[in-house]
């Protein structure tokens, strides 16, 4: 096992409880999607992992180790973590932000060295985006830089590598090619633990997927298992059709209509009668 | 892939060529041998390292009293192996109990141009390049730190701290050493207080530290205020008005020697860490999850940039404008990597010093106070560069 959580709970002010009882594990080359509505202590749980929160109660262990026994450069020379968004401040280009990826690996008073340089392009051919390297990071497109930062999580050469809702700020296109690249880092061996508000995206790329409702979880099993109307009604409160589609072989996740939205596309589709006629 | 030899980043948005481009990454990063690496310091891109020699030099034959170059060289020379000499000698008579006179050279020239050189101007060149220097790697590296390129060395409380400081020396003693020691301890009392501040309400985020820089700077500024007011109009007023605009006029070898080892030590601390002050620029929870320490590394940032700005501060008096704006040109020539924008940032902070100083004590039969000039011609210089070239953080 890379990952081990153990009932792990947390808090912020010692009253309410951010969650609780959270169990999780997760191996080498397995990718667990973590869904849950917003504010539910998704990101919390993943600061915790990180040792950046510290746990009230529970444990969290990577490669056997507990994180609260790690040194700093010791967890990020395990897990690499790729943030929402990136806020640039300074216009870093590609190349040098990759290359703060190296810091676990470096000393505090030393700069990155030839060997250093070679792991960040191998990082950025790796996922193929070598032509953004000059590029400054204050100058990227939301997809742009959220390669970018996958490109720093792994000039960590991770084990782990956690993702906060990767696909939050992209376009449909740079969302599949996202969960494209996250699907073949996990075949390359690197497990992978990644929130996402997308269902859909669960169901394309994840081996398991926990359902995190109210600080504690709901589900957690195969996809398949997991992601049912019923779960989906309790995570997110809404009715959500899970279906099969043939046409694009795989499956989906579509919210109902109940609030009458008055969108077009109601009638497009064959055999469906408009609505009010 | 093959991996390219020469440095890779174009700094900035546009190629530049004659700057110095990736300069401190070719010489440090494939351990070439030593002498290798000093060879590379001097190619024409680099021309800008020369800048702060070429003008320590030139500062040293100008002024009010206009000195014979080669002249001026022969005094530094042989003047300076005169006193190794002297100090050779005294040392030897110590040691072997009985006197011993080691032969020097004939000093060839009046006395007073002797004063000239090593009474009056080394300690001011070398002071302004230290203050300059010093203060622009401080308010780099605090750029760094607080992830904004407004912030100047001052932001924690250091200036208003340091004119408290100053101006009660001035009230009580007047002892020019009093006023430093003074001026340098209520400096780092005004920062350790704002960090104290942050500490308690909020785990030394940054923002907090701010916030508490913001506290002190401000009770500091009130102190200063009731200290002038309850100052003698016509004696420790005036001293104290003329401390807070900043001068190097009264700068003796004893001051450089107090205090080049405190500005110098900081600053290569600062340089040390500058790879990681890129780290800790793309923000505080990215760089703990890359592995750094970031509450060490901040106090570690804290208390080396203090140091370097009291210590300046201490002597100079307060000087703006110059490590706020520094740095930015520094940018504007190599690129936010700290890596070469702390040397840069030191290089082009001891060359604009040194010649706001020259400006200072050669335009008019009175000194004009520092503090006015680095903001009189920094000011419309920096207008100058954003008109011309575009700023990163500005879109």
């Amino acid at each position: 096992m890379i990952l081990n959580v153990n009932n792990a709970s947390f808090s912020y002010d010692g009253i309410t409880k951010q969650f609780e009882d959270v169990s999780l594990s997760l191996r080498q080359g397995e990718i667990l999607s973590l869904l849950g509505r917003n504010g539910t202590g998704k990101s919390t749980l993943i600061k915790c992992i990180l040792n950046i929160l510290r746990l009230q109660g529970g444990t969290v262990e990577i490669g056997g180790r507990r994180v609260d026994d790690m040194r700093t450069e010791e967890i990020a020379q395990q897990v690499g973590y790729v943030p929402q968004a990136h806020r640039a401040v300074f216009p870093f280009t590609a190349l040098d932000f990759v290359l703060m990826g190296r810091a676990p690996h470096i000393a505090t008073f030393a700069v990155p060295k030839e060997e250093d340089y070679k792991k960040a392009e191998e990082a950025f051919a790796r996922i193929g985006i070598t032509h953004l390297r000059e590029k400054c990071i204050s100058e990227m497109s939301g997809g742009e830089s959220q390669m970018v930062m996958i490109a720093r999580a792994l000039a960590q050469e991770p084990s782990l590598l956690i993702l906060d809702e990767p696909t939050s700020h992209l376009d449909i296109g740079n969302q599949t090619t996202a969960m494209a690249t996250i699907d073949r880092l996990a075949a390359d061996g690197i497990a992978i633990l990644m929130c996402t508000h997308f269902p859909d995206h669960a169901f394309l790329v994840s081996h398991t997927v926990a359902i995190l409702e109210k600080g504690r979880l709901i589900a957690q099993g195969r996809a398949e298992d997991v992601i049912t109307k019923e779960n989906l009604r309790e995570a997110y409160g809404i009715d959500i059709c899970v279906h099969y589609i043939k046409e694009a072989g795989r499956t989906v996740c579509i919210p109902m209509n109940p609030c009458g939205c008055r969108g077009g596309g109601r009638a497009n589709t064959a055999g469906t009668k408009p609505h009010g006629t | 892939m093959t991996h390219r030899k020469e440095p890779i980043i174009e700094i900035g948005q546009e190629p530049r060529k004659n700057v110095a481009i990736g300069f401190w990454r070719s010489v440090f990063r494939d351990g070439t041998p030593a002498h290798e690496a000093v060879l590379r310091l001097i190619p024409a891109g680099k021309a800008i390292y020369l800048l702060p020699i070429i003008l320590f030099f030139f500062s040293l034959f100008f002024g009010r009293y206009v000195m014979d170059p080669v002249e001026t060289l022969r005094i530094l020379t042989v003047g300076t192996i005169n006193a190794f000499l002297d100090g050779a000698s005294s040392l030897l008579s110590t040691v072997s109990g009985h006197q011993v006179l080691l032969p020097s050279f004939e000093q060839t020239w009046e006395a007073s141009k002797q004063t000239v050189v090593f009474r009056i101007r080394l300690p001011r060149v070398i002071a302004a390049m230290l203050v300059g220097g010093g203060l622009s790697i401080a308010g780099a590296s605090f750029q760094g730190l607080f992830k904004n390129p407004l912030v100047s060395p001052d932001i924690l409380g250091v200036s208003a701290g340091a004119g408290f400081g100053a101006a009660v020396g001035i009230l009580l003693s007047g002892n020019p050493m009093v006023i430093q020691i003074s001026a340098f301890f209520f400096g780092i009392l005004a920062v350790a207080v704002a960090y104290g501040i942050g500490h308690t309400v909020g785990k030394s985020s940054t923002l907090v530290l701010v916030l508490g820089g913001i506290i002190v700077g401000s009770l500091f500024s009130a102190f200063i205020s009731l200290t002038k007011y309850v100052a003698d109009p016509y004696d420790t007023l005036p001293a104290i008005v003329f401390w807070l605009m900043g001068s190097l006029s009264a700068v003796s070898n004893a001051d450089i020697t107090a205090v080049a080892p405190p500005i110098l030590l900081g600053s290569i601390c600062l340089f040390l860490i500058r790879w990681r002050i890129n780290l800790l620029a793309v923000g505080e929870e990215e760089a703990r999850a890359l592995g750094v320490d970031t509450k060490r590394m901040t106090i570690v940032l804290v208390i080396a940039s203090t140091i370097v700005t009291a210590s300046a501060v201490c002597i100079s008096g307060i000087i703006g404008w110059v490590g706020l704006v520094v740095p930015h040109i520094g940018r504007m020539l190599v690129g936010p990597d700290f890596r070469k924008l702390i040397p840069v940032s030191a290089v082009l902070g001891a060359s604009f010093l040194l010649v706001v100083d020259d400006i200072a004590r050669t335009l008019t039969a009175a000194e004009i106070p520092l503090g006015i000039l680095t903001a009189l011609i920094g000011a419309p210089f920096f207008a100058y560069l954003l008109t011309r070239k575009k700023v990163g953080w500005i879109s």
